[in-house]
């Protein structure tokens, strides 16, 4: 993306290994992409490594799922039974980016699609998977395209397909597109949705790893995950936790990025562990002028809200989240002080209800009756006892209660908001109800 | 009255569905990248909808044997999905972001410049069969927000102002 100007790009790549070669233009072809040491990674790994070797790396590399769960890459491969009777087996590429304000993934697959294609060779050669699905969202027309034409190139010069580089290994990768629903994103409803149903979660366990797509062991990582792969492969996993600059434990970049009002919204490749505060104010510019930063949503729109006072945490998994919310995608939405934190809320509730695949009870009932609460408190019209009752929905909806995180999830801006700006909601309340009086459910139930 | 009753003279009326064989031979081939036909389903009727703008009842059916399951196992994919079009469309259909990013720069008034200049709201399509307007997830371009889709086509930074301008390109 942003090349220093003195560095070469072979420089370039040990320190911004995802986006040296980002280029949305004109990403590089097959040709580009290998003189600027692309499918090395694989050619090393089937060479000289065997699977346990390259899982091995990842492992010691302590490399976090990109897509928001920060579960290590290299334990969930782990997980995969190996040896020579495991059988057919799956990879599939979470490329379904819906979560609202996350703009990472389309990035390196528009930009560089053939990093993605080396990441799931190299993780497929590392868990013997037979076949890959990079699972991408229907709108992602452009990043399709290219995906297609970087595998057609692979599979053209002997590195996808059929005995690999002569190596005697097969394995075969292909772009499903989808056809929306954000609850595609979750695992196991990708899962049934890449089997051609409908994309309700599964029960777990089993997990994907033991029984995934069509009953087979099935390894799902996100699109900026597999990308590490391959420069952690080429690299060594002591330069992989050293790129994070001791910022944080964890190891690696991570793509950041601001969206909101702020003066150069973007993505950003820095050491994990960056504050919020470097990515708001020197890279994304900072507020716009005339707009003063309200609050901020950490890494999407089931991510708790967190406050300007919370800016000089590193944003890795382990610090957030002993804030009280999750780094989650890493991509930061600023809320600016002209909006209102219950039209806020309303807007992701509205998005949450809308994308309920409604398959549990909680979920497909407890998020309208949720908006139905925020539009009302928006509109000035709201009731004694509706506060109370936001808060005993986010009680009700929260983990354990339901199926699948989608309405754990949709409650997290929900009590954040409710936790530091809750007398933004009792202004919604018709100035004639009296305050709050007996059992919040009695009360809102009338 | 329901619209959504179809009655059966309605469909003894409609001209029998023939897949094209452009339909037919792309079916089959997106068949040839999964171990089992099902998995074909949500990329058919894809395939169809490319075709035809939308996929008509008559669709149901004969996809569904192609890819060797029930048409109402087919239907209950068809709508799961939301960019699975199962009434008619407009030639353009505008897919508008609603979501955190956008909203909170500036959806609000990109909504109402769409829709006062269409006369239409959401899942509806102008009475010359021009525009369908549709609201859609987080179109993952939230540094240029408020975005909006117009077929295939991203668009950035949308001013409520550029809108008649936006819409002329699309015929």
């Amino acid at each position: 993306m942003m090349r220093e100007p003195t560095m070469t790009l072979e420089q370039q790549l040990l320190v911004k290994p995802l986006t040296a070669r980002v280029n949305t233009a004109q990403p590089m072809d097959l040709a580009a992409f290998e003189a600027s040491g692309g499918y090395r990674a694989l050619r090393l790994a089937i060479k000289e490594l065997s699977p346990q070797d390259v899982q091995a790396r990842v492992k010691d590399a302590n490399l976090r799922g990109r897509g928001g769960a920060g579960f290590p890459a290299g334990v969930k491969w782990g997980l995969i039974p190996m040896g020579p009777d495991a059988g057919v087996k799956y990879l599939v590429c979470n490329a379904d980016e819906m979560e609202p304000g996350t703009f990472k993934d389309r990035l390196l697959m528009e930009g560089a699609p053939h990093q993605l294609v080396e990441g799931m060779l190299v993780a497929a050669y590392a868990t013997r998977a037979t076949t890959g699905y990079i699972f991408l969202r229907g709108e992602y027309v452009l990043a399709a395209a290219r995906l297609n034409q970087a595998l057609a190139e692979a599979r053209a010069a002997g590195l996808l397909g059929r005995n690999i580089l002569g190596s005697g290994w097969d394995f075969d990768c292909f772009v499903h597109t989808g056809a929306g629903r954000y609850i595609c994103g979750e695992e196991t409803a990708l899962i049934n949705s890449l089997e051609g149903r409908r994309a309700n979660p599964r029960a777990k366990p089993p997990f994907p790893q033991i029984a995934g797509a069509w009953g087979r062991p099935t390894v799902i990582n996100n699109v900026e995950t597999l990308n590490n792969v391959a420069p952690i492969v080429l690299n060594g996993a002591e330069w992989f936790r050293d790129l994070s600059q001791g910022k944080s434990p964890d190891g690696g970049t991570k793509l950041y990025g601001v969206s909101g009002r702020v003066k150069r919204p973007g993505v950003f490749e820095l050491p994990i562990g960056t504050t919020a505060r470097e990515i708001l104010e020197v890279h994304a510019g900072g507020m716009k002028d005339g707009y003063q930063l309200k609050c901020w949503l950490p890494g999407g729109a089931s991510t708790d809200f967190l406050l300007p006072e919370h800016l000089d945490l590193a944003m890795d998994y382990d610090t957030i989240g002993k804030a009280g919310s999750r780094m989650g995608t890493g991509l930061l939405a600023v809320v600016d002080q002209t909006h209102n934190m219950v039209s806020v809320v309303r807007n992701l509730e509205e998005f949450f209800a809308r994308e309920s695949c409604g398959w549990c009870t909680p979920c497909r009932d407890g998020l309208p009756w949720t908006v139905k609460i925020l539009r009302a408190l928006e509109a000035g019209q709201g009731k004694s006892g509706d506060i109370e009752q936001l808060v005993s929905m986010t009680k009700a909806l929260g983990p354990g209660r339901t199926f699948c995180a989608h309405a754990p999830g949709a409650m997290e801006p929900l009590q954040s908001a409710l936790k530091f700006f809750r007398a933004e909601f009792e202004a919604g309340i018709r100035a004639d109800q009296a305050p709050a009086a007996g059992s919040p459910a009695s009360s809102a139930a009338g | 009255m329901n619209d959504n009753l179809i009655r059966l003279t309605d469909l003894e009326r409609e001209v029998p569905f023939v897949l094209s064989d452009a339909e037919r031979h792309e079916i089959e081939h997106a068949l040839g990248h999964y171990p089992d036909g099902r998995a074909a389903s949500i990329e058919a009727l894809k395939i169809v909808q490319q075709h035809r703008g939308w996929v008509p009842d008559g669709a149901l059916a004969p996809v569904a044997a192609l890819i060797g399951i029930s048409a109402a196992d087919l239907e209950g994919v068809a709508t799961f999905y939301s960019l699975i079009f199962r009434q008619p469309v407009g030639r353009h259909v505008i897919k508008l972001c609603d979501s955190i990013s956008c909203y909170l720069t500036g959806y609000d008034a990109l909504r109402a410049a769409l829709e006062q200049q269409l006369g239409i709201g959401y899942g509806q399509t102008t009475p010359d069969q021009r525009f369908t307007l549709l609201p859609v997830c987080c179109l993952g371009a939230c540094d240029r927000g408020p975005t909006l889709m117009i077929d295939d086509d991203l668009h950035g930074e949308v001013a409520p102002g550029a809108v008649a301008e936006l819409l002329a390109a699309y015929p």
